[in-house]
């Protein structure tokens, strides 16, 4: 099992370096706008040798439009997935620390952001802010930084009892200093298994608004892709296919890495 | 006491209730345009004058405190205003969605909860032999994938090439069968969408029963249970799987509100009339008062599915409720 552990997360790293790197190079690999007709309508996969995996109703190039959506799918949900672990340290590092009220209140606000049904949240904050990259990655971030808040603040509440921290406050550190110089480091190690499940979440939910209609509309992205090759879903299902083949593949391989990082870096657990 | 309990978590349902609605209330805030600006747009016509006073006959005029405080005194009487899209109140729209998500959720929550717990046992009762691998590395995978995308391509594959099942909505309207044949149609509709939506959930499942298991077979109980002679099915089902089955029953509860999310796209996908389709309706024609209804109306239900979910706890697990001032989680 762990020669195959280890080969699981070889296998993730390389997927998600490999997609990175085709990510950055996507304006070099397939130069000009990926939502521009390009090529005959509906061209098969193989058919053409300029379009590799095919044309889409609007003649437009499948393989640039995978290209360029996953700068879209990996830049947001890296994003995302970092603005919500950050909001989730904050919130759980002060809560955690300070205890009382304020534990209390963030706790309230917490459970509150676990009980309303995030994708729906998240679904209407961008359909009142707007349809851009940083609005879908704002709504990604308030809807997903409550498992990392509860997470870090049962870590700080162990890891200020300790004696080290007690030797700060004698030294007569700032509490501010104490609790994010002193305790946090401490109680960090844990959240790391928490990252490759946070970033291939937010790329779930990227693709699952871009699918509904509410991603960017300057920007090609693997959910829009998908939705818009439903409509003939049965003269060319590879139109849905591929994209979607493009998304797991993304998610798969930024839980793995993250799975490898967690073992690496945590030990526990 | 199951009242007492009931009470008391009726009581922690309210500062998290108020929560959501301050925050639904600030979503409306900080949409560009108000409800007046979306109905003239709709209807074509409109002048300031008739905007102003449409403004003043809704109280959109009012400074933001009498707003807001309208806007409570309306919660506490359910009314959730009136629909820009379908004309009728909000309230009456998502009563009549609402029973065909909950039928979806349902019925997606017993199967990915009870084939997760079955995948999940025979993956811990078969520990790092080929199946527990198979069922390890299927449910990644599965986890990977996005709902809408496995709903098409149950699409592609059950209704376009086998033809065995229709292609989405929830029957033909209007045909006016006998209630056992109106059943077996709905079912008919409804197999893909609660597939798909079940599959999405079924992987959270059995690792977490599969992690379960293992713990409980290193426990002292088991140790006990073999020492004693017990059966090896005995141990294993009565000893190992039923404890595990509490953690399980936990995480239905916190997936509650995730499955209502899922069941947006899910709807989308397969055309199903219900809460999920019916958000999609309002975001696509800037029904914000609609929209509002269907967060806090969802929000209620996930609240609801939660205490369901911690009475059954209470059941399952003797301990609960037994010490004098224990109870909940």
């Amino acid at each position: 099992m762990t020669a195959l552990a280890r080969g699981a997360a070889a296998a993730g790293v390389g997927v998600l370096a490999l997609g990175i790197a085709l990510a950055l190079a996507a304006p070099w690999l397939a130069p000009g706008d990926p939502l521009d007709m390009v090529g005959r309508p509906l061209l098969a996969p193989l058919a053409e040798a300029r379009f590799p995996l095919g044309t889409d109703q609007r003649g437009r190039d499948v393989l640039a439009g995978l290209l360029h959506g996953a700068r879209v799918s990996l830049a947001v949900g890296a994003a995302a997935a970092a603005a919500a672990i950050g909001a989730g340290i904050l919130a759980g590092t002060v809560a955690g620390f300070l205890g009382g009220r304020a534990d209390d209140a963030l706790m309230r606000l917490t459970e509150a952001a676990q009980t309303i049904p995030t994708f729906l949240f998240a679904l209407a904050l961008v359909s009142v802010l707007g349809a851009t990259a940083t609005n879908v990655v704002v709504a990604i971030a308030l809807s997903s930084w409550p498992p990392t808040a509860r997470l870090v603040r049962a870590e700080v509440m162990r890891v200020r009892t300790l004696d080290y921290v007690d030797a700060a406050r004698l030294a007569g550190r700032a509490p501010l200093a104490i609790a994010f110089l002193e305790v946090l480091p401490g109680a960090l190690a844990p959240v790391v298994a928490l990252v490759g499940i946070t970033v291939g979440e937010a790329i779930l939910v990227e693709s699952a608004l871009a699918f509904l209609g509410l991603g960017d509309p300057n920007l090609q992205s693997w959910g829009r892709m998908v939705a818009s090759g439903r409509a003939n879903l049965r003269v060319m299902p590879s139109l849905v296919v591929l994209p979607g083949i493009a998304i797991a593949l993304a998610v798969l391989a930024a839980s793995l890495t993250g799975d490898a990082l967690a073992r690496r870096l945590g030990g526990r657990r | 006491m199951p009242w007492r309990f009931l009470g008391r978590r009726l009581l922690q349902a309210v500062p998290v209730l108020a929560i959501v609605a301050v925050a639904v209330f600030v979503l409306l805030e900080l949409a560009e345009g108000d409800a007046v600006d979306a109905y003239l747009a709709g209807t074509g016509a409109g002048d300031a004058g008739l905007a102003a006073a449409l403004r003043a006959e809704y109280g959109l005029a009012d400074s933001l405190p009498v707003r807001f405080l309208a806007y409570l005194e309306r919660l506490a009487t359910l009314d959730l205003g009136p629909s820009l899209a379908f004309g009728r109140p909000v309230a009456e729209v998502i009563g009549e969605r609402l029973p065909v998500t909950l039928l979806l959720m349902g019925s997606a929550v017993m199967l990915s909860g009870g084939l997760g717990v079955l995948l999940g046992g025979l993956a811990a009762w078969r520990a790092g032999r080929a199946e527990d691998l198979a069922i390890t590395v299927a449910a990644l995978v599965l986890n990977a994938m996005p709902g809408f995308w496995l709903g098409l391509l149950g699409l592609i594959l059950f209704a376009v090439r086998l033809r065995w099942l229709p292609l989405g909505g929830l029957g033909t309207i209007g045909a006016d069968l006998p209630p056992v044949a109106a059943a077996a149609e709905l079912a008919r509709h409804l197999v893909l969408p609660v597939v798909t939506l079940a599959l999405t959930y079924l992987a959270l499942y059995v690792r977490l029963m599969r992690a379960a298991m293992l713990e409980a077979a290193g426990s002292g109980w088991v140790l006990a249970a073999r020492a004693r002679g017990l059966p090896e099915a005995r141990v294993v089902l009565w000893h190992m799987a039923r404890p595990a089955l509490l953690p399980v029953v936990t995480m239905i509860g916190l997936q509650a509100g995730g499955m209502l999310g899922g069941s947006v796209v899910i709807e989308s996908v397969f055309a199903v009339p219900g809460l999920g389709r019916l958000a999609y309706e309002a975001v696509s024609q800037r029904d914000l008062p609609l929209l509002a209804g269907i967060l806090l109306a969802g929000t209620v239900t996930v609240v609801a599915v939660n205490i369901v979910v911690d009475l059954l706890y209470r059941r399952l697990d003797p301990r609960v409720g037994a010490a004098p001032g224990e109870g909940g989680r």
